[in-house]
């Protein structure tokens, strides 16, 4: 049983739901991400998708483009993304790493080595953004063979004919955006969320994770009502820019929000 | 390329939007049915007959086509070799080739019911060409620019505004036409019920590659019968200017199949390619994904897209139309590049010797053309195409002159 498979299973047995963490790797400087992604697991994070910097994130709203932007100051790449899941593996062999990015860098570098040093890092699943299935099968059979779980994206445009077809390739679990846009958007209607998720669940069995608008405890409870995994990222990213000088400030304003979060959706 | 083995170029894109390797639908899942949407609605009006006489209506009565077909003489003798003939694409309504797919596309946002275009724009020619056939249709516009561009291109910026768009100048990433793609994306991406996205180049997620370049083939078609009506033969060669590479589609598609047209994409050499400050990705880059498609880009070893540079603000892009990618790797099309220097060379000469101000984009092309003309005999024919005119340009070309206008 994977990583991400066992996470979701443990929590069921408890009735809880997943919280996933975005945070975007490098941000504001290569130094800050290891013990963050730390602070997330001890505030009470389930999963952490880590954000592969990208010098073009077509579907990211301003904050996360600014968090990429502030990470390529330091010229972080993939190979370094890499690094740092290795080195948070020395201390947590449990908490499933998500990468989360565009494909380019991964073409760069090359599907089967991407795969290969992914796994070997203690990489769970990978999510790429500008990826649909119609496009996928070749990194899919490198994926699979090295054991990584690939995670698609649904949205509300999604038909059930075609999350049919994408829930086919998906493994792990799938993201459903909650809303029309890009991240860091704010209108959640938990109601219409409900009734897509509902919809969604004739067709798969896999867990399903929400983001996109998710801001505090209140929302993150709601959205945990319905959905398997809650997914967080740019109102964590916002402190990164509001705390950029001061790395402690930042990673406890982060864990306080997470531990917010955790609370509300345990209750 | 063998004869025995003829390429059929009609055969691709093939349904999933692939070049041999390039183009495809890369983009997020929210973009998915919107742009099956429009391939639906497109390949239906594509074989509509009603359709596409709307359209031929609108090219001939709105935009002025055809275009003439001009034969240089001045600059022929100038150059002392093949004979130089300019598609004049700088006549059309709004001075550029752009208008040709603007007219379309807008004719698509009609018919779907959408009330919002929205468009990306480097030089500000498509942006341009948006906001008139928004004016015209009625429709809301939105334009994204270049902080950057927004300040090189004032004129166009002005004119767009007169026009009844709105211009949001881009402040993210290098500020140039790269990032007002990226804004377009976003902006459709969250108004995407309403909104049709207006793709000013043959870039982008399939079907938009296909449909622009459907569009701009006008050019082509309409070059290869007034070549043969002029001279009674095809052109030797052929030669356009390639940022996204939409003008140079529209020439060279026509063609393809004529195996004894050479034709010749010209990349903005910027600095010199060897500067590394240029915006070539057919010259001096690799295949990568930008943009929803795979195609030839600018970008570092770690996949970054990397910051590009041309004294044109049409050619300063990192990415370049799928199908150009194909047509490299298949050497059917040579690409070559020309610099900042030489094309401002370029657009003076042709300015002086034959009264016709060229765009810097197009200036690029006039360059590589009389470079190739040189070489060639005078019995020999090449086309250029003139794809848009230079006045929004006389702020730059006076800036490098030292001149505030």
């Amino acid at each position: 049983m994977s990583r991400i498979q066992q996470c979701f299973e443990n929590l069921r047995s408890e009735g809880r739901k997943a919280l996933i963490p975005y945070v975007t790797a490098g941000d504001p400087d290569p130094s800050m991400t290891l013990p963050l992604m730390h602070a997330l697991v001890e505030a009470g994070a389930n999963i952490i998708e880590l954000g592969i910097p990208f010098s073009d994130p077509m579907a990211d709203g301003p904050v996360i483009q600014q968090a990429m932007e502030r990470a390529l100051l330091h010229h972080v790449s993939l190979r370094q993304v890499l690094d740092m899941v290795r080195a948070f593996r020395e201390q947590d062999q449990t908490t499933p790493v998500v990468l989360m990015g565009y494909l380019n860098p991964v073409e760069r570098m090359g599907y089967e080595t991407f795969a290969r040093e992914a796994a070997d890092a203690g990489v769970d699943g990978v999510l790429t953004v500008d990826l649909p299935p119609e496009e996928a099968d070749e990194v899919i059979g490198f994926f699979k063979q090295h054991d990584l779980d690939c995670i698609f994206l649904m949205s509300p445009t999604t038909t059930l004919d075609r999350a049919r077809r994408i829930c086919e390739q998906a493994s792990g679990y799938v993201y459903y955006v909650s809303l029309k846009g890009v991240t860091g958007s704010s209108a959640l209607d938990v109601t219409d969320v409900a009734s897509k998720l509902e919809a969604l669940r004739t067709v798969t069995d896999l867990p399903i994770g929400v983001g996109f608008g998710i801001r505090d405890g209140e929302s993150a409870a709601a959205v945990g009502k319905v959905a398997d995994g809650v997914v967080v990222g740019s109102v964590l990213v916002n402190k990164i820019a509001t705390y950029a000088s001061q790395p402690e400030q930042a990673r406890e304003a982060i864990a306080a929000t997470i531990r917010d979060m955790r609370q509300a959706m345990d209750q | 390329m063998s004869d025995s083995n003829p390429i059929d170029f009609s055969a691709v894109p093939d349904n999933r939007g692939h070049f041999g390797p390039y183009g495809g639908r890369f983009v997020s899942e929210t973009l998915m049915d919107a742009l099956e949407e429009l391939e639906s609605l497109y390949n239906r009006l594509s074989a509509d007959a009603d359709f596409q006489a709307e359209f031929d209506r609108d090219l001939a009565h709105y935009v002025g086509r055809p275009s003439p077909l001009y034969l240089a003489e001045r600059l022929t003798a100038k150059v002392g070799g093949a004979q130089i003939y300019l598609k004049r694409e700088d006549l059309n309504h709004t001075g550029a080739h752009k208008v040709n797919n603007t007219i379309g596309q807008a004719l698509l946002a009609k018919h779907m019911g959408k009330p919002r275009v929205i468009a990306e724009t480097g030089a500000g020619q498509h942006g341009v060409a948006t906001a008139t056939v928004a004016a015209r249709l009625g429709l809301k516009c939105q334009v994204y620019m270049g902080a950057e561009d927004v300040q090189r291109q004032s004129l166009n910026v002005y004119r767009m505004k007169l026009l009844g768009a709105e211009v949001i100048p881009v402040t993210s990433g290098s500020r140039t036409l790269k990032d007002a793609m990226n804004e377009a994306m976003r902006d459709w991406v969250t108004n995407v019920d309403d909104t049709f996205y207006i793709i000013g180049t043959v870039a982008g997620p399939h079907p938009y590659p296909k449909l622009v370049r459907d569009f701009q083939c006008v050019i082509g078609r309409e070059a290869r019968q007034q070549c043969l009506d002029q001279t009674g033969v095809l052109p030797d060669a052929l030669v356009a200017c390639v940022g996204g590479g939409s003008n140079a589609i529209g020439l060279f598609h026509p063609f393809l199949e004529d195996s004894a047209v050479q034709m010749y994409g010209v990349e903005a050499g910027g600095r010199g390619i060897e500067t590394g400050q240029h915006a070539a990705p057919l010259c001096a880059g690799r295949p990568g994904v930008l943009h929803g498609n795979r195609t030839y880009l600018m970008e570092d070893d770690a996949g970054q897209i990397i910051e590009t540079h041309s004294v044109s603000a049409g050619l300063d892009y990192p990415g370049v139309g799928p199908e150009h990618s194909w047509l490299k790797d298949i050497g059917r099309v040579n690409y070559v590049n020309i610099t900042d220097d030489e094309a401002l060379t370029a657009f003076r000469e042709l300015t002086r010797i034959e009264g016709i101000m060229p765009a810097l984009e197009s200036s690029h092309a006039v360059a590589y053309g009389m470079k190739l003309a040189a070489t060639m005999r005078q019995d020999q024919r090449i086309v250029i195409n003139l794809s848009g005119r230079g006045d929004k340009d006389i702020h730059t070309v006076a800036g490098i002159d030292g001149i505030s206008i």
